[in-house]
């Protein structure tokens, strides 16, 4: 029964997501910013650091589409190459941080009294702390690891995520379905992940869309200060940098990273709004 | 009111202890140290260094020692910068990081508030679409690229003002502006949302019945309570301009304490790092509780709950 509820409060939504034009559209350029990302290193005639010292500074023209650098590297390949990497960091931190809020949130939402008091408590003093400084100090002393930057970040992002999860925890557990699942004698555990769990996960999407862009942003301002992903590994934030440096002598060095950055962030937050008002439709806005 | 504030200040006791005992072990196990510079020095000059500044004591006996001094209001010597003290060094600065922020702040207020207002009062017309397409960009162009951006159009091509540097008013405008502009873009949509709610109440509903001219209902009722999410903003927006500057400071060739902060920890200037950060961490819970009292002056309802 339940299987049949929730499958029709998707299609509700998604009926309601494919009404929004903003956000349809938004969902189509992402498909497209992905693709493009995942398959243009494989199409691309030229590796992402191949270098070409006799064709640098090479406008956009027939041989290389979006010019190459000073080096003589393709900027589509290293463009595409790129984005792989801003999305993957973008999809990887979202999920730590999602892993470590919901369950966090979960935990001291469902056991509630001084436990959760504490808990929320430790939130508290944590979002006092000027966390982007933590993350840049991180990383300049510990070096520019790769997995640090994903815990990094996702430990900076799970705050909220813990907030959401344990104000919604806190609401489905006086409900009337789980004091019947109690009633029928079932674990917390099982009530945890069979009956709260399933009823979060439109908050928890919602939140996830938005902090995609958040961290993705994160990631470029380290990148760009020199912090994230290392030459001749591109990411858009480095190549944003590389771009700005070199601005005067070829623009389409900032132009096309630059480009695939702001299209992303635009589409993710516009499908984020999309998706908030899909499906829940009581806070959509005006 | 004065219970709320001295309880707030009590409270940040603790947070700030976090702080420091987090970054002071957090550098101290990063590898490398203040003295190990690519030019190796003599054996027995890091050695006499080292244990000038305490280095050689037991780790823990150092943290201690870092405590007490901190009570004192003593945030220690610099390591990198010979005799500094790490205070002077904030203080020369961070002048410069608040002149940015300030003026960075005032533009996205300037800016943002008149453009959401406008919006709302005209929702749905021209007047509502151009300015709300225009923050959604602003909202989607990081700093780092608007910044080079207008770099390009003003400095390059107008030479209207000078690519970098910070040596007068001129050289304020570009940073500035690129700083100011996003933040500008979220109040703009704040307030717009804030204004839209607003509008609706009975209470601005009595006031223009009564017959108040449409700009006092604006000014004088709705706008108390228009304000409110852009206040309630106001709080992650100054951290965030605090890491924006940063980014700033670094295109724009700004000699500010985001520069500073960033060297310091390159070089692994322990008390400097410190010093920062707990700097910055103060200044946070400061600007926070300033923005808990003006929302509690402009919104009754948060004003009985404290």
């Amino acid at each position: 029964m339940s299987v049949e509820k929730s499958s029709s409060l998707g299609r509700d939504a998604w009926l309601r997501l494919r009404a929004n034009r903003m956000a349809m559209i938004s969902l189509f350029i992402l498909i497209g910013i992905t693709t493009v990302s995942f398959i243009g290193p494989l199409i691309s005639p030229y590796a992402y650091d191949q270098q070409n010292l006799d064709r640098v500074f090479e406008g956009p023209g027939k041989d290389h589409i979006f010019g190459t650098d000073n080096l003589g590297r393709d900027l589509f390949a290293r463009t595409t190459y790129g984005g792989r990497i801003s999305l993957a960091v973008g999809l990887l931190a979202t999920l730590v941080s999602l892993v470590i809020g919901v369950s966090y949130g979960m935990f001291s939402g469902y056991t509630g009294g001084r436990v959760d008091a504490w808990m929320m408590r430790a939130v508290d003093v944590l979002y006092a702390l000027p966390f982007t400084i933590f993350v840049i100090l991180l990383m300049v002393m510990f070096g520019r690891n790769f997995l640090l930057l994903f815990l990094a970040i996702g430990a900076v992002e799970w705050l909220t995520m813990a907030r959401i999860t344990r104000a919604q925890t806190m609401n489905l557990k006086r409900s009337e379905f789980v004091e019947a699942a109690r009633a029928l004698g079932y674990s917390h555990g099982r009530i945890l992940f069979r009956h709260i769990l399933p009823n979060l996960i439109g908050p928890i999407i919602i939140y996830a869309t938005l902090t995609v862009p958040a961290v993705m942003l994160l990631e470029a301002v380290l990148s760009f200060l020199g912090l994230g992903v290392q030459a001749p590994m591109s990411s858009w934030g480095s190549l944003i940098k590389e771009g700005a440096e070199k601005m005067d002598a070829a623009p389409w060095l900032l132009f096309f990273p630059g480009m695939f950055f702001c299209l992303s962030l635009f589409a993710l937050n516009f499908l984020g709004d999309g998706l908030r008002d899909a499906l829940d439709p009581k806070s959509s806005k005006d | 009111m004065k219970k709320f504030v001295f309880s707030r200040v009590l409270q940040a006791v603790p947070t700030l202890w976090v702080i420091a005992t987090l970054t002071f072990f957090m550098t101290r196990y990063a590898p490398g140290g203040p003295f190990d510079t690519e030019k190796a020095i003599p054996q027995e000059i890091k050695v006499k260094l080292e244990s000038h500044f305490g280095l050689d004591r037991p780790l823990f006996d150092q943290y201690l020692l870092y405590l007490k001094n901190l009570l004192r209001g003593d945030l220690g010597p610099s390591f990198k910068y010979p005799g500094w003290e790490v205070s002077e060094l904030i203080a020369t600065a961070f002048p410069v990081s608040l002149t940015l922020g300030v003026l960075s702040l005032s533009i996205a207020l300037l800016i943002g508030i008149p453009a959401g207002i406008i919006a709302a009062l005209r929702k749905n017309t021209w007047l509502d679409y151009l300015p709300m397409s225009l923050s959604m960009a602003g909202i989607c162009l990081p700093t780092f690229v608007l910044g080079p951006l207008l770099i390009y159009i003003f400095s390059t091509q107008l030479g209207l003002f000078p690519p970098l540097g910070w040596y007068g008013p001129a050289d304020w405008v570009l940073p500035s502006f690129t700083l100011g502009l996003f933040y500008a873009a979220y109040v703009a949509r704040l307030t717009r949302a804030g204004m839209l709610e607003t509008l609706q109440q009975d209470y601005v509903r009595t006031a223009r019945a009564k017959g108040a001219n449409p700009w006092q209902v604006v000014t004088r009722h709705a706008l108390r309570g228009g304000l409110l999410p852009v206040v309630t903003y106001l709080g992650p927006a100054f951290a965030g301009l605090i890491s924006g500057s940063f980014i700033i400071e670094s295109i724009f060739f700004i000699p500010g304490l985001g520069k500073f902060f960033v060297t310091a920890a390159f070089n692994r200037d322990y008390t400097m790092v410190l010093g920062t950060v707990l700097f910055y961490a103060a200044l946070i819970i400061l600007l926070n509780l300033l923005v808990d009292l003006l929302q509690a002056w402009l919104d009754p309802k948060a004003r009985q709950a404290q």
